[in-house]
């Protein structure tokens, strides 16, 4: 008994964890801006150093959506699951914005039956259909992660919001940053105003330098930032949001967004 | 009467000749490595608020396969910006094969294409010159319009361009 109470504390632990030690998660592509259409070839990892891949292959899986300008979803091509990488390529076929995301949701939910732990993970409906009425104990937990990065042919377009989750909706086009220039993203919980919300912004190359030189700012009352990068480069940006989910108020939420971006020079 | 119109019409075809104008000289350095690719070169005219007044000139690869030499117009990165994403290349009188190096001087004359007509104001001459296996340079040469006399503008580059050099005729 006492060992099991152990192993479930430890889960519930690992369960809280996950991002609590930061791994960076994130997509490179290999291009941002192209003038034509053509290929484009995207990496995707879990590390413990931004854009540096020394920790695990991010699983692309079914949580890949890669959103063309016109509205279709294109398939990856190539998609290979290395030690350290995942890596697909993508066919642009069209001038505009394109939007490649990796975003996942789940609900987990843990509870005794008989005195025993019981532990489950999957969508909502899932949940609602395998946990038992008046379960002991029950705790629910809400997991949602989205990690995106944008790349453009031609012009950019626009990237029509999504509505779940956390995310970024543009202010400033995503791949229309340059170094000097005063951007604007806004966030979005679940298509509202992310409100007080802490976004990190870094600089990638943080294993050629002493410090992380992390950014961090708060979202105002439109969910919005406002910020100037410096240098150009390649920046991981990311927000975490937790606390009580505002549809079941006994269901602790969890939503991180992360984004990779490409500042250039002037 | 008939002599009257004749001297109107004389007028109306001196006016083109005493339009105003611009003469740019562009130096392409020569520069000494083993993989010399010519560069990509944009000359264009903006405004104090950065928006495009005028698109001069662009020399890019004209010659590749399946214009691929387009897909190198996004290096050309400040005129990517403020102009290039948003035409579709090749342009009659704007775009053209890139050149080697020496001196090129190009002329350009107010209400024809592509200079146009230019309000009366401030505005930037910019060249940008960005080259394969090799660097990016931007010049930008400030200029009042209409110029009411001759004048030239100078700037010297250090690296993908030489000498370049504006010229203003009234």
């Amino acid at each position: 008994m006492i060992g099991h109470r152990i192993v479930f504390a430890a889960l519930t632990a690992a369960l809280a964890a996950p991002l609590a030690h930061a791994h960076e998660t994130w997509l490179v592509p290999s291009s941002t801006v192209l003038s034509s259409t053509g290929y484009v070839t995207v990496d995707a990892a879990v590390s413990n150093q931004v854009f540096h891949f020394n920790h695990r292959p991010l699983q692309v899986g079914d949580g890949l959506t890669i959103h063309a300008p016109d509205g279709r979803t294109l398939q990856p091509e190539n998609l290979v699951q290395g030690a350290l990488r995942s890596v697909f390529d993508l066919k642009l076929d069209a001038a505009g914005s394109y939007r490649i995301a990796v975003a996942n949701a789940a609900v987990m939910a843990s509870w005794k039956e008989n005195g025993q732990p019981k532990r489950i993970r999957g969508t909502a409906a899932e949940i609602a259909e395998k946990v038992p009425p008046g379960a002991a104990d029950l705790v629910l937990r809400e997991v949602a992660t989205r990690i995106e990065t944008f790349v453009t042919v031609g012009s950019p377009t626009e990237l029509k919001p999504v509505g779940e989750g956390l995310e970024m909706v543009p202010v400033t086009h995503p791949n229309d940053l340059y170094a000097g220039e005063e951007v604007s993203f806004a966030f979005h919980a679940n298509g509202q105003a992310a409100k007080q919300l802490k976004v990190a912004i870094v600089e990638g190359g943080t294993r050629y330098r002493d410090r992380l030189d992390k950014v961090e700012l708060l979202t105002d009352e439109q969910g919005r930032i406002r910020h100037v990068f410096a240098r150009p480069g390649l920046y991981y940006l990311n927000a975490v949001m937790t606390g009580k989910s505002p549809t079941n108020p006994d269901m602790e939420r969890r939503l991180s967004y992360t984004a990779t971006l490409e500042v250039l020079p002037q | 009467m008939h002599k009257t119109v004749l001297f109107a019409l004389g007028l109306l075809a001196a006016t083109p000749a005493r339009a105003a104008g611009m003469e740019i000289d562009i130096e392409l350095p020569r520069i000494e490595v083993a993989d010399y690719r010519r560069p990509y070169v944009a000359v264009w005219v903006e405004r104090p608020d950065n928006s495009v007044a005028a698109n001069l000139a662009v020399w890019y690869d004209l010659k590749m396969r399946n214009g691929e030499g387009t897909q190198w117009l996004k290096d050309i990165r400040q005129w990517w910006r403020r102009a290039g994403r948003d035409l579709q290349v090749p342009v009659d009188g704007l775009t053209s094969a890139t050149r080697p190096p020496g001196l090129h001087r190009l002329g350009f004359t107010a209400g024809a294409a592509p200079l146009g007509e230019l309000a009366a104001g401030s505005y930037r001459l910019v060249v940008e010159a960005v080259r394969e296996h090799g660097g990016r340079e931007v010049l930008t040469l400030p200029f009042d319009w209409p110029p009411r006399e001759a004048a030239v503008r100078e700037a010297g580059g250090e690296r993908e361009l030489g000498k370049v050099a504006l010229h203003l005729k009234p």
